[in-house]
């Protein structure tokens, strides 16, 4: 047995299988056959002509015939534009299309807007052999199967030999001359109407199945189908036995071997299920068999009670449900149908129109999102439920707006786009949707929108955020290069990044390094609100240094990780260093070279510069302060802490129980050979006075971010220019022990670890305020700087005091050198024990930097070559050197 | 012609790896991209890999040459995007002859170069088809569902100008790859068949759609058997998928191609699925391990390498497909 059998294809397989009963083609969406499509089509009313798509595929139609034949409208544009409307309609889109015309150009241009495998409706020998065969040709090389109409030169068949004499020629040019599969051809017999009242009528139904008898005996492979409801023409306004006709007809061609047939699936009635006696009068007509069956099915007709339409409108029981489930199921589904009733009758439960969407709407959207994420929905349902809700919004804006009236205007302008080169917009459209609904004010650039294009309009429109969309991979590229872009031109707007591709890794990684400006991932509409908000709060700022640092760390995990695979060379670190153009920046001069003692003799003077954020993470209360005795959870805590901490810092204070040292020296110096800072006795720069070893960034960085040391900070020898640097340490640790001890001896280990904890912060408000008097009196380079304490604790001000031992200089061994150069244990007692941890603990020493470019950085991993080369300079052996700089080395 | 069906009764074909993935790792920049020819271009051109084949011949011989030494038997000309429709991006439309002319003389020249040396594993060009970057059945714009950025009629002549480039230049098959949406594949077969028609030609023809996720469709929502019966009209030399998922993840649907279809099968899937950024680190090791799945079940005539795939890839897989059958096919 061959399984040759006709395939045809929509969004979904069709197979003409021998176990398929019966194949129901969708007839509504005809011109020709529906009053009411032809109206809808005429007043261009295409969404509603649409759901007569739907009812017809919801009613158990497999394959769609459309056709747009009308002298009233241009069919050819009906059909590409009423096509395209179906293809973006998955529910629809499902089944195969049947394009329906007796005009070729409508045919073809059907075929063009079409991807599936498509039936033509139809071709016949009408016009004679050689335009049979050239649309043969063209539906072959389309792709399509075909039905062919037993019409020839001399007109439509209606008779038996005549049927299947018509049948036969046409099989035989298509499989000869075309090589048409035969498998791809249906045949189409002719259904007249019977009980006309016209004698020669009366077999028409009986050579119908004689005749579909003999083509599917003779001729291989193919099908037969027919216009069912052409049958009861004669019944028309009873529908009641239009459907017993139908049905009856149905019954007996599929018994002679008709597969398919155009019908209304809804006119149809069960064959079991037509009442004993109407079922005997339309048997009686359509096969024949008594003479006077037109009259006694006529007045059997006038008989019954003219009860139209019995068998429709069963289906949609889902609008029974509540009305969750039923807005769940118009999203889930893309049926816009029921969305604005649905929609107020929300809003009439809501206090605000907002809540409908917050709500209701995101609800059912959310089910989408996991439906989706689970593979059971695809992208073209998505795209038809986002629009079902975009429906349902528009309903809800006007209350919305209304009601904003009394609260306030506009949250934000944002601008939204798809990055070039992606048409994915859904879920950009979602939150625009979404912030739009919190009042923001969306400008929507729509998709493959070109980088220059935002970055204007962003500026034209001076809005707040921009937030850019992609789907595929190579838009990721796209945003990277967009915020290079933005770099390059100096802006500053907010970025959020959003798409099934993007991750926070990447934003990270490869995005936020190449933008000063705010770079956020957001993955959900639901974050994209709150992200926004904090953006143009009030305490933005504060949000942004957060989301920097976050970023910052994200992307030291994700480097860490890959860390093997990510070095370059020393040498080409050195070639990548941190580049300040020395003939533009400024360099300065101390006021006072050489080395000064501090000593604080009033602590109440470092109590301002206590950070006190800082303190309350050391007793593990996260939260910024003041604002953290606010909070919730550990406010509370948060201000005994305080109060606690306050009674021992006033005793400390007021009993002078510590001592505050300090010292620091200012030098000429300059750096040698990339890595090294030399320090000078004297200006002329001709006596040494030690070298500063430094280490440099190896990990491999993209283009333009360089592989920082802190010697690119200070003049290279060579340029010739008098650079400087300066070197600290200062200890407020003196009286901390003795202290302790009297709580430890009591057993009162909160107050033992609060006085150190304390001593700690005095030593870092000590570093900061000495670190102030250098710039603004010392050093000088900063006379005017006017800065607050809470500038100071977020360091903004010019140049750096990097401690050994710390991010930018993990080696501990500089310390040696310092201490060396300012003779910090002698003059000032602070110790280093053999590991190089200085005594008292309470103690901070460091360099200081004062160009304008120099910044703080975290040193990563470096590789073994550096250490190598760092075991040279520090003329130490290569184990040693390996000991020291241990958590730095990358292990392989 | 006679040499590729004797081949592909014999043994398992393979078909090259990436190109793309090949010419990052050259890190060319954007003057390289111009060469001496295109120095003055009014646009940027960096990242036109289809124009390398006229800056940088010598690049895209030594990529090919790789693949060849690997083993493969297929090589795909660089010409992805040489349509005037994805040439748009980069004003080179009038380009588009000699691009698909000139990748296909470089190939060419490459596999009998190769066959001569060894006339036991005869090589082949495959002029490759992608499906531009426009979508003849979805609208790109969410509230004009009815809208087409593209149409039948320009798919059409786009491709016709890039077949008369490939065929000209002697490839031996034509491929239509990474088809996203069936119409547009179905245009670039009407133009194909057109072509050959009229120019009394008889050039095998493969076609390879893509499964864009897990729901198991193609871009434009096709299911691989609808997408199989609205592209099986003509008489094909293979059918298959490649791209966007990795070999592991394309087994299901392989398994459903296979046995539906009448025609020899292929697959180029691509080095796993990406990480975070994008990127492909499945090994050579992993993806043959996964395709072995493949050979064991008899799904392909035709394997081969996309996306994030090197000749490492490929060599592996060659050496595989020796301890294999070709799948025979079937009669549906």
């Amino acid at each position: 047995m061959s399984k040759r059998i006709l395939t045809l294809s929509g969004l979904e397989p069709f197979e003409l299988r021998s176990n398929l009963n019966f194949v129901n083609i969708g007839e509504r969406t005809n011109v020709t056959g529906s009053r009411k499509f032809l109206k809808l089509i005429k007043e261009n009313k295409y969404e509603e002509a649409v759901e007569i798509a739907r009812d017809q595929v919801e009613g158990g139609a497999q394959i769609l015939d459309v056709n747009m034949d009308e002298g009233m409208i241009d069919g050819k544009e009906a059909m590409i534009k009423y096509l395209n409307l179906i293809q973006a309609e998955p529910d629809i889109a499902k089944i195969p299309i049947m394009i329906d015309s007796s005009k070729w150009e409508i045919i073809e241009a059907g075929l063009k807007v079409t991807q599936g495998k498509c039936v033509v409706n139809s071709i016949s020998l009408k016009e004679g052999e050689e335009i049979f065969i050239n649309q043969a040709k063209k539906i072959k090389k389309f792709g399509a199967a075909v039905i062919v109409m037993a019409f020839d030169e001399k007109g439509q068949a209606d008779t038996y030999k005549r049927r299947i004499d018509i049948c036969k020629r046409s099989y035989e040019i298509l499989t000869k001359n075309v090589s048409f599969n035969p498998e791809d051809i249906i045949f189409d017999p002719n259904i007249f109407p019977v009980a006309t009242g016209i004698d020669d009528h009366k077999t028409y139904a009986v050579d119908f199945f004689k005749a579909t008898k003999w083509i599917i005996n003779n001729l291989p492979y193919v099908n037969v189908s027919g216009g069912v409801s052409n049958v009861s023409f004669s019944f028309r306004g009873n529908n009641k036995v239009r459907e017993a006709m139908h049905s009856v007809f149905l019954y007996h061609a599929i018994k002679n071997g008709m597969k398919m047939g155009i019908v209304n699936p809804t006119m149809l009635e069960v064959y079991d299920e037509i009442p004993k006696k109407l079922l005997e009068y339309v048997e009686d007509v359509i096969l024949n068999r008594k003479e006077d069956a037109t009259e006694r099915l006529l007045n059997f007709a006038e008989t019954l009670s003219q009860s139209k339409n019995t068998s429709s409108l069963k289906k949609e029981e889902w609008r029974k449900d509540n009305l969750q489930n039923r807005i769940t199921h118009s999203l889930v589904k893309g049926i816009d149908k029921y969305i604005i009733e649905d929609t107020e009758e929300a809003r009439n439960k809501e206090k605000r129109a907002l809540n409908v969407i917050e709500k209701f709407l995101m609800n059912g959207m959310n089910v989408v999102g996991d439906l989706f994420g689970e593979g059971k929905m695809f992208l073209p349902q998505v795209v038809k439920s986002a629009r079902v809700m975009k429906k349902a919004v528009a309903h809800l804006i006007p209350f919305i707006e209304s009601e904003k009236n009394s609260e306030k205007r506009s949250a934000g302008k944002i601008l939204m786009a798809t990055v070039k080169g992606d048409v994915h917009d859904i879920g950009k459209n979602i939150v625009g949707v979404v912030l739009g609904c919190n009042n923001f004010e969306i400008i929507d650039l729509g998709v493959m929108v070109p980088p220059e294009k935002i970055i204007d309009t962003a500026i034209k429109e001076n809005v707040d955020i921009i937030g850019l969309s992609g789907l595929i991979t190579p838009s990721l590229d796209e945003m990277v290069f967009l915020a290079k872009e933005l770099e390059k031109r100096k802006l500053k707007f907010p970025v959020l990044i959003g798409g099934a591709t993007t991750s926070k890794t990447h934003t990270a990684v490869k995005i936020e390094p190449e933008y000063s400006g705010c770079v956020i991932h957001v993955n959900d509409a639901s974050k994209a609100v709150p992200v926004a908000s904090n953006l143009l709060n009030t305490n933005k700022e504060k949000f942004k240094k957060e989301v920097k640092n976050e970023y910052e760390i994200v992307r030291e995990n994700f480097l860490n990780k890959k860390n093997d695979k990510r070095f370059i060379s020393l040498k080409n670190a050195r070639n990548n260093k941190y580049k300040i153009d020395w003939k533009k920046t400024k360099t300065y001069k101390p006021k006072e070279l050489g080395i000064n003692i501090i000593n604080i003799d009033d602590l109440n003077i470092l109590k301002r510069y206590i950070d006190w954020t800082q303190f309350f993470r050391s007793w593990n209360l996260h939260g910024i302060y003041p604002a953290i005795f606010k909070n919730e959870i550990n406010g509370k805590q948060a201000k005994q802490l305080f109060e606690d901490a306050n009674i021992i810092l006033d005793k400390i204070i007021n009993e002078n129980l510590f001592k505050a040292k300090g010292i620091f020296g200012l030098f000429p110096a300059n750096s040698i050979n990339d890595d090294d800072i030399e320090l000078y006795t004297n200006e002329d720069r001709t006596d040494v006075l030690n070298r500063l070893i430094t280490l440099r960034q190896q990990s491999k960085k993209r283009d333009g971010i360089p592989n920082i040391a802190l010697s690119d900070f200070i003049a290279p020898k060579n340029s010739k220019i008098k650079d400087y640097i300066g070197l600290f340490c200062v200890s407020s640790g003196f009286g901390c022990d003795e202290l302790c001890s009297v709580y430890e001896k009591n057993n009162d280990d909160y107050n033992s670890i609060m006085v150190k904890a304390i001593a700690d912060r005095l030593a870092e408000a000590f570093a900061e305020y000495l670190h102030k008097l250098v710039r603004t009196k010392y050093w000088g380079y900063n006379k005017n700087e006017k800065t607050t304490n809470e500038d100071l604790i977020k360091e903004k001000y010019q140049g750096i005091r990097p401690a050994p031992g710390y991010p930018a200089c993990p080696d501990h061994l500089e310390k040696k050198t310092i201490w060396k150069i300012l003779n910090v244990e002698d003059k000032i007692g602070v110790k280093l024990t053999e590991n190089f941890a200085m005594w008292p603990a309470a103690s901070i020493s460091g360099y200081y930097f004062s160009n304008i470019e120099s910044k703080y950085f975290g040193l990563g991993k470096i590789d073994v070559d550096q250490v190598k080369d760092y075991a040279q300079r520090r003329n130490i052996d290569l184990n040693s050197a390996k000991k020291w700089l241990n958590p730095n080395i990358n292990d392989i | 012609m006679k040499s590729l069906f004797n081949a592909l009764n014999n043994k398992i074909l393979v078909l090259d790896g990436a190109m793309g993935t090949m010419i990052q790792k050259y890190n060319l920049d954007e003057k390289d991209y111009r060469g001496e020819r295109f120095k003055n271009f009014e646009n940027p051109l960096k990242g036109n890999n289809d124009l390398l084949s006229i800056t940088q011949p010598k690049i895209i011989s030594e990529i090919h040459r790789k693949y060849l030494d690997a083993g493969a038997d297929i090589i795909e000309t660089n010409t992805f995007s040489s349509t005037s429709i994805a040439m748009a991006d980069y004003k080179m439309e009038d380009l588009v002859y000699e691009l698909n002319f000139e990748s296909a003389k470089i190939a060419k020249k490459l596999t009998q170069e190769y066959t001569q040396k060894n006339k036991n594993k005869p090589r082949f060009v495959a002029g490759s088809i992608g499906p531009t970057n426009k979508t003849a059945s979805i609208s790109p714009n969410v509230n004009d569902p009815g809208y087409r950025a593209i149409t039948f009629d320009e798919l059409v002549i786009s491709y016709s100008e890039q077949i008369k480039g490939l065929l000209e230049g002697g490839v031996d098959i034509l491929l239509v790859e990474t088809i996203f949406d069936t119409l547009n594949a179905k245009a670039a077969l009407y133009a194909i068949d057109t072509y050959l028609e009229k120019n009394n030609l008889n050039i095998p023809i493969m076609v390879s759609g893509t499964i864009t996720d897990q729901s198991g469709r193609t871009l434009s929502g096709q299911t691989v058997k609808a997408f199989l019966y609205s592209l099986s009209h003509l008489p094909l030399l293979s059918i298959g998928f490649n791209c966007a998922l990795g070999a592991e993840q394309l087994i299901p649907y392989m398994k459903t191609l296979s046995e539906n279809t009448s025609f020899y099968t292929s697959a180029h899937p691509n080095a796993g699925l990406p990480n975070a950024f994008g990127e492909y680190d499945q090994t050579p090791e992993e993806m043959s391990f996964q395709i072995k799945n493949y050979l064991d079940d008899n799904l392909v005539n035709i394997i081969g390498g996309c996306c994030g795939t090197n000749e490492n890839h490929i060599k592996e897989i060659y050496e595989l497909t020796k301890n294999y059958s070709p799948r025979k096919i079937k009669n549906v």
